[in-house]
């Protein structure tokens, strides 16, 4: 376990804030996207990004860098904006996401955006790509790490618990999944939709290692992935309770903001709100 | 030639390419015994990764070695893979573009003692559908053998229809196939038959016997369905004048279907469709009676043949 000094944490935390501020003007300005799962994964996407993943942005196919494949795919403004904040791209693109020349698409695609691991945007992919993935780390002795950021709504698909059973199988260490527990989906909470509960004990009788910790505590992100990191037998999965919509207050825990863009007004106190977050957190 | 099935042509050739090229994995949803590569598996153990009854996530996993840097091969049975793992191969195989080869197995009705619910008869409709995706129907055990190396050295998502049964012998050992490059079986000039897979053999038999009423038939073997030999076709449209297709499969959608394009935007010219007529089929103690219960005997292709030439002018 590494030592995470206040000063990292307090930086990382401002990146999340960065993360979210331009996620809800990207989402703004196309009048498209989706703000509750962008904001509620910001805090767990600047600790992969900034800090846990050992990348490259000027070398996208560096053959030892880790792997982030975002599973669940309608984040992609949060994605987009952490790729052009660590310079995979210029930051000035964001403006044109979801514009018909613009190497943007509305959900993530491998083949037009530097950064991006795998194409998503329909749901349950990630585990089971990155399993591949870290099947082939394992054979040709490379060091990199997989990582899969899902949503809570994804752990309804049948092909996510397949890919648990296949992880389980070849003990893949190499392997972490993360699921924003933010409790929302698009009709409503989760735990009215399709409950997961116990998701905790479901993802252990799997055998995998399972952290349970606060999605929005930098602190607790970042020992998480340290632990990840010390287990050598099983696959890891982090389950990081969030809130959707995190920072902006009439968003929070709402359906309503799963996939809508807000107006004028709401935009500037979602940017106000924030920004004082950033301040005080 | 000894008459081997179709997966076994495949499934030894597989094995004997993983010792060419090392980047090869094979992947398979507890059918390797059924699909044969077992044989794969037997001499790589640490490239072959059996992923239990779950197509769709067989797909996926596969999609992960590929963007890895690996040439995986996964198998199943194509109905399911057609079917079940369709929005995989559709999002993350096609759209994705990640370089993977689907081997499907049980074409047609080839599965033909365990019924329609194994039976896949529109795959090769669905497959053509789908942009990025290259579509081939070997027609014999040795066909399928060369396919092997041949999709293993192209990049991209590939789907190689296997038959389970023997079909009848085609092509001896050194047969060569180019993707997207049909092959002239037999030249003619009175009508042209285009086969695929297991009727390209039935093809060549119905040639002989309209040879012996006096018709001089061509015989054109498409096995690459996507991308299709437009040239060849139109060459022969203009040469023969009549076209008939013969395909295990339905005639919507697949071999019948492509040509159709083909002519009707290029060349319009008299066409009569063998295979599947719009109707599921049904469980046969054996694949050849099967088969020629649902359209696909060689009096259909002669009688297809007759018609085609009929209406020409």
């Amino acid at each position: 376990m590494y030592f995470h000094p206040d000063s990292q944490i307090i930086e990382l935390q401002e990146r999340a804030r960065d993360l979210r501020l331009d996620s809800v003007e990207m989402i703004y300005r196309r009048q498209a996207g989706h703000p509750g799962g962008s904001l509620s994964a910001a805090d767990i996407v600047a600790a992969l990004f900034f800090h846990k993943m050992r990348i490259d942005p000027h070398n996208p196919e560096w053959p030892e860098r880790d792997r982030f494949i975002m599973s669940k795919g309608h984040a992609s403004a949060l994605l987009y904006a952490a790729l052009a904040q660590c310079g995979y791209f210029p930051r000035e693109d964001l403006q044109h996401w979801g514009e018909l020349d613009c190497h943007l698409q509305g959900h993530p695609d491998r083949l037009k955006t530097p950064g991006v691991e795998m194409t998503a945007g329909l749901l349950g992919h990630g585990v089971a790509i990155g399993i591949g993935i870290a099947l082939t780390a394992r054979m040709d002795g490379r060091p990199f790490h997989t990582y899969v950021l899902m949503g809570d709504g994804e752990c309804q698909g049948g092909i996510v618990w397949e890919g648990a059973m296949v992880a389980a199988k070849y003990r893949l260490a190499n392997l972490t999944a993360i699921v924003d527990y933010n409790d929302v989906q698009l009709d409503g909470a989760v735990h009215d939709i399709l409950p997961l509960e116990p998701l905790v004990d479901k993802w252990r009788a799997c055998n995998w290692a399972v952290i349970e910790i606060n999605g929005h505590d930098m602190r607790q992100i970042l020992q998480a992935l340290d632990t990840a990191d010390e287990i050598h037998d099983r696959p890891t999965m982090i389950i990081a309770r969030t809130t959707k919509g995190k920072g902006v207050s009439y968003m929070e825990n709402k359906s309503y903001w799963h996939g809508v863009a807000p107006n004028d007004a709401q935009l500037a106190q979602a940017v106000a709100e924030i920004k004082g977050a950033g301040r005080h957190g | 030639m000894a008459e081997i099935s179709m997966r076994e042509g495949y499934g030894r050739a597989l094995a004997a390419y993983g010792a060419v090229n090392p980047n090869i994995v094979v992947l398979d949803v507890d059918t390797s015994a059924s699909t044969l590569t077992h044989f794969f598996a037997k001499q790589y153990p640490e490239r072959f990764f059996n992923i239990g009854i779950a197509e769709p996530c067989m797909i996926d996993v596969a999609v992960g070695l590929a963007l890895g840097g690996k040439v995986p091969f996964a198998n199943g049975f194509s109905a399911l893979l057609a079917l079940r793992a369709l929005e995989q191969i559709r999002t993350c195989v096609a759209y994705a573009r990640t370089n993977v080869k689907i081997a499907a197995s049980y074409a047609g009705v080839s599965d033909f003692k365990d019924g329609p619910t194994h039976h896949s008869i529109m795959d090769i409709a669905i497959m053509r559908a789908m942009p990025e995706m290259t579509v081939i129907v070997p027609a014999d055990a040795n066909e399928a053998s060369a396919w092997v190396p041949v999709i293993a050295e192209y990049d991209g998502p590939v789907y190689l229809r296997i038959s389970r049964a023997a079909t009848l012998p085609v092509h001896d050992s050194s047969v060569t196939v180019a993707i997207g490059k049909g092959i002239t079986l037999r030249d003619g000039g009175d009508v042209t038959i285009i086969a695929v897979g297991s009727m390209v053999g039935r093809s060549l038999l119905a040639a002989d016997r309209l040879a012996a009423r006096g018709l001089d038939v061509r015989v054109l073997e498409m096995h690459t369905l996507k991308p299709i030999d437009t040239q060849l076709i139109l060459k022969a449209a203009a040469e023969t004048g009549a076209i008939v297709t013969a395909e295990e499969h339905t005639i919507l959608g697949g071999l019948g279907g492509a040509v159709a394009e083909v002519l009707s935007l290029h060349r319009p010219t008299p066409l009569e469709m063998v295979g599947i007529h719009d109707t599921f089929t049904r469980t046969a103690p054996a694949p050849e009676p099967l088969m020629d219960a649902f359209c696909m005997s060689v009096e259909d292709i002669i009688g297809g043949a007759e018609r085609a030439i009929q209406r020409k002018r």
